[in-house]
């Protein structure tokens, strides 16, 4: 036996034990009917080759690897930034199961959300009725103070109506008329999680204020409003609200999610926790204006907000990197008239002086990245700022007009050079891109550790390191909880960065013997 | 004036969409800005107004360019008589896919791209004739159609429609602004066809706001792929749709239907005669049974 109660080995290395070794091999070779490893060998080389990249780029119908998730986990991830908010999704149970999974594993913690199980029956005659049952039971079992609807698929391919349905529920008691009920449509077979998102940002600010607002008056609370859009990390949600309470800024980020994706283990289960309030929802219109932290992201939102609130809506980029931080700390000031504080100063003083000391290090080093179209901007934005040059701008779920814009803005910059924008593209494209035109590195989520492995495979020269930036991270704890807006969260990019590239060097130089002559212990 | 979206109904070969497209000439002849959205996979909305057989529609453009993102408005949205502006949702062959969810494709995609907010004082959706789920319901949603007009004549078949649709429209009523405001009679000239009808919109709570009587030359125009007040203006039936077109910009009718229990339903039909009093002896007895005393 290769396991024993005092040494208990996990499936590596214990698959490495000769028994094992054995075992697996009679199973390829009686059971798979695996074709020999020189003709796997080929194949994989075949599919690193330009002729590959040709005929992968022509695909038409089939995606392998997407960049993107689907629009009811963004909305989610929306509602869950509401205080004491079941968020509530109309439709199969599976879908649901994924959302929380999903969630579970990027944030490494509990996800409370409902679903009403529609069944084949559903499917028929339409989702009535588990709407009328799962709300009246998930208000009876969990107390929210607000549920939050979307939808899946299956309930936006029969055409169920959410705003007649849960009024309807309403009427027949099924929930009180006064539980709020914010809702959005978010077929997940249209756009991606940052659409979803958008839409429940809309329905939810819609819902509070489309009727209500007579008694709103621009700038009559003296408080500004953030909307970060679809953001997984963490330390943003804290370092927006830190930046604007050094400047003494009244402030409201309308969703914040992060108390309940970071509840402490003290032995109480916290089902809601934080969030946004129904009374700060309601009285947003009254701000002086609002800021979008994911311009594009969060499209829907701004044009329910132009028609209905007045606000200004002052656009602005990601505050990714030093430029975009800079203006949106500057065009807070504007907006509130309150100066930018001193502290605030020398943070940017120490991140440029960071900066400096690394600009060796960075200047000129390729990366490829992928992501949601806001953050590939900012990280672009970023990087360019470093003296670093973005090759191969990956982003599945943005549009053409986004990649148009891109492309141009790269284009001006003497460190876009190179970069080349890949729209609606896959994971499997950009296996293609770095393969037949290789960056130094990679940036974007846990999945692109394959493209790694696969470049590695190739040979030591063909690897591309994968730096992990982006959403979802599962192979790596607790990166949720760090920063990537502001200076902070630029110091925050610009360490994983640099010393990403010092470990791959590390790496190549760690032949004993060899190469001792640059496996320097100052770098 | 602020924009009146309003949804027509009724039991398919009706004429629902004949009629739409002559009683909106009518409306553009009169000045109005009107849009017509067909809700049906059939396309056959609005080729009366552009003298064409079949317009591109929202899905096929969509299918064709490999999504509905990469549309513009210009693609699928024509003028033809009087200036009126014709979509089609367009939809699946029949017996695959799913029509419904075309339609709400089509009018998220109409919304987005703006075409509400352009000057118009009418929008008609042509919706299929069997609302068979929940995708043709899309055009009374809440914000949208707040009118429905159901095309209805003096046969069974069509009153059950017609009824069947109310039931449907107080489901959508009682949670939004959507009304019932009235029944149009097309005419099949049946024996006391406008009183029959006028007794049912009574019962529905409503009115019979128009009844269009029959006449040949609505064939005539409908082969020349015209509206009978482009084809021949000076027609007693292009003053027909005048007046039909009158009535519904001036209407103020609007109800929560109250739909009728089958009974109530055939009840009222055995009053005009339509209907027969049941005889229960005879119920499941075969011809050769009852033929017994014919051959005895």
């Amino acid at each position: 036996m290769s396991q024993s109660t005092e040494q208990i080995k996990p499936c590596y290395p214990l698959f490495m034990e000769p028994e094992y070794r054995d075992l697996l091999a009679r199973k390829a070779s009686e059971c798979e009917d695996k074709p020999d490893k020189a003709f796997l060998e080929e194949k994989f080389l075949w599919t690193t080759s330009e002729e590959y990249k040709t005929l992968n780029f022509q695909r038409e119908m089939l995606t392998v690897n997407p960049a993107k998730a689907c629009q009811p986990l963004g909305s989610l991830l929306c509602s869950l930034g509401f205080k004491g908010t079941l968020p509530y999704i109309h439709g199969s149970q599976g879908c649901i199961a994924y959302f929380r999974t999903y969630f579970n594993r990027h944030f490494k913690e509990p996800v409370a959300c409902v679903s009403d199980s529609m069944t084949e029956d559903a499917a028929v005659f339409g989702g009535h009725k588990n709407m009328h049952a799962g709300l009246q039971n998930a208000y009876a079992l969990y107390k929210p103070e607000m549920i939050a609807v979307s939808t899946t698929c299956m309930a936006e391919v029969i055409g169920d109506d959410l705003n007649a349905f849960i009024t309807n529920a309403k009427k027949d008691g099924m929930i009180p008329e006064d539980v709020p009920t914010p809702f959005a449509h978010t077929p997940s077979f249209v756009g991606s999680h940052v659409t979803g998102y958008d839409a429940m940002m809309e329905g939810t600010l819609r819902y509070f204020t489309v009727n209500d607002m007579a008694d709103k008056k621009v700038g009559s609370n003296g408080k500004l409003n953030i909307i970060t859009g679809f953001e997984t990390y963490l330390g943003n949600y804290r370092v927006v609200r830190r930046m604007l309470n050094e400047m003494g800024v009244d402030h409201v980020l309308l969703s914040d999610p992060s108390e309940v994706l970071d509840t402490p283990a003290d032995g109480e289960y916290r089902m809601y926790q934080g969030g946004t309030s129904v009374a700060e929802l309601k009285d947003a219109p009254n701000a002086i204006d609002t800021l979008m932290l994911q311009p594009f992201g969060l499209s829907k939102t701004r044009k329910y907000m132009e028609e209905t609130w007045g606000q200004p809506l002052s656009k602005i980029k990601p505050p990714m990197g030093l430029t975009w931080t800079d203006e949106f700390l500057m065009k807070v000031s504007e907006l509130t008239g309150k100066a930018i504080p001193a502290s605030l100063e020398l943070e940017r003083g120490r991140l440029v002086d960071m900066m400096g000391d690394s600009h060796t290090w960075l200047h000129g080093r390729t990366f490829s990245l992928y992501g949601d179209p806001d953050f590939v901007e900012g990280m672009c934005q970023f990087l360019m700022e470093l003296g670093a040059e973005p090759k191969h701008v990956l982003c599945h779920n943005g549009n053409k007009l986004w990649a148009k814009r891109m492309t141009k803005w790269l284009k001006e910059n003497p460190y876009g050079q190179q970069a080349e924008v890949h729209m609606g593209k896959d994971l499997w494209h950009l296996r293609s891109l770095v393969f037949t035109d290789k960056p130094d590195f990679l940036i974007g989520n846990s999945y692109g550790k394959f493209i790694q492995r696969d470049t590695f495979h190739k040979g030591p020269e063909h690897e591309v390191p994968l730096i992990r930036i982006g959403f979802p991270i599962f192979d790596r704890h607790h990166l949720h909880r760090s920063t990537t807006l502001g200076y902070e969260g630029a110091m925050t990019l610009l360490t994983t960065l640099v010393n990403a590239v010092m470990e791959k060097l590390d790496r190549d130089t760690i032949k004993y013997g060899e190469t001792d002559y640059n496996y320097d212990l100052v770098r | 004036m602020a924009l009146r979206q309003c949804a027509i109904y009724g039991k398919g070969g009706i004429g629902k969409s004949t009629t739409t497209q002559n009683m909106v000439a009518g409306l553009a002849e009169a000045g109005n800005k009107v849009m017509i959205v067909g809700c049906d996979p059939k396309a056959d909305s609005t080729r009366l107004i552009l003298h064409s057989k079949a317009q591109n529609t929202i899905m096929q453009m969509a299918a064709d360019a490999g999504s509905v993102e990469d549309l513009e408005l210009e693609d699928v949205l024509k003028k033809g008589y009087g200036g009126i502006k014709c979509v089609e949702s367009g939809g699946p062959e029949p017996g695959v896919g799913c029509a419904g969810r075309g339609v709400i494709t089509a009018i998220n995609f109409l919304e987005e791209e703006g075409a509400y907010e352009e000057d118009l004082d009418f929008v008609f959706y042509d919706v299929l004739g069997d609302v068979v789920c929940g995708g043709f319901a899309m055009p009374i949603r809440q914000n949208k159609a707040q009118e429905i007009y159901i095309v209805v004549s003096g046969e069974m078949m069509a009153m059950y429609a017609a009824n069947n649709i109310c039931k449907g429209i107080v489901k959508y009523a009682s949670s939004g602004s959507v009304r019932l405001a009235g029944l149009i009679c097309n005419s099949r000239n049946t024996d006391r066809e406008d009183e029959l009808i006028e007794a049912l919109a009574a019962k529905l709570g409503t009115q019979m706001i128009h009844f269009i009587p029959r006449d040949n030359v609505v064939q005539r125009a409908e082969i020349r792929r015209m509206t009978v007040i482009e084809y021949d203006p000076k027609s007693k039936q292009a003053d027909q749709y005048r007046d039909l077109s009158r009535k519904i910009r001036d209407n103020k009718n609007m109800v929560v239907p109250t739909p009728l229990t089958m009974d109530e339903l055939e009840g009222l039909m055995m009053e005009f005669g339509m209907l027969e009093e049941e005889d229960e002896t005879i119920i499941g007895r075969t011809a050769a049974q009852e033929g017994v005393a014919a051959f005895a």
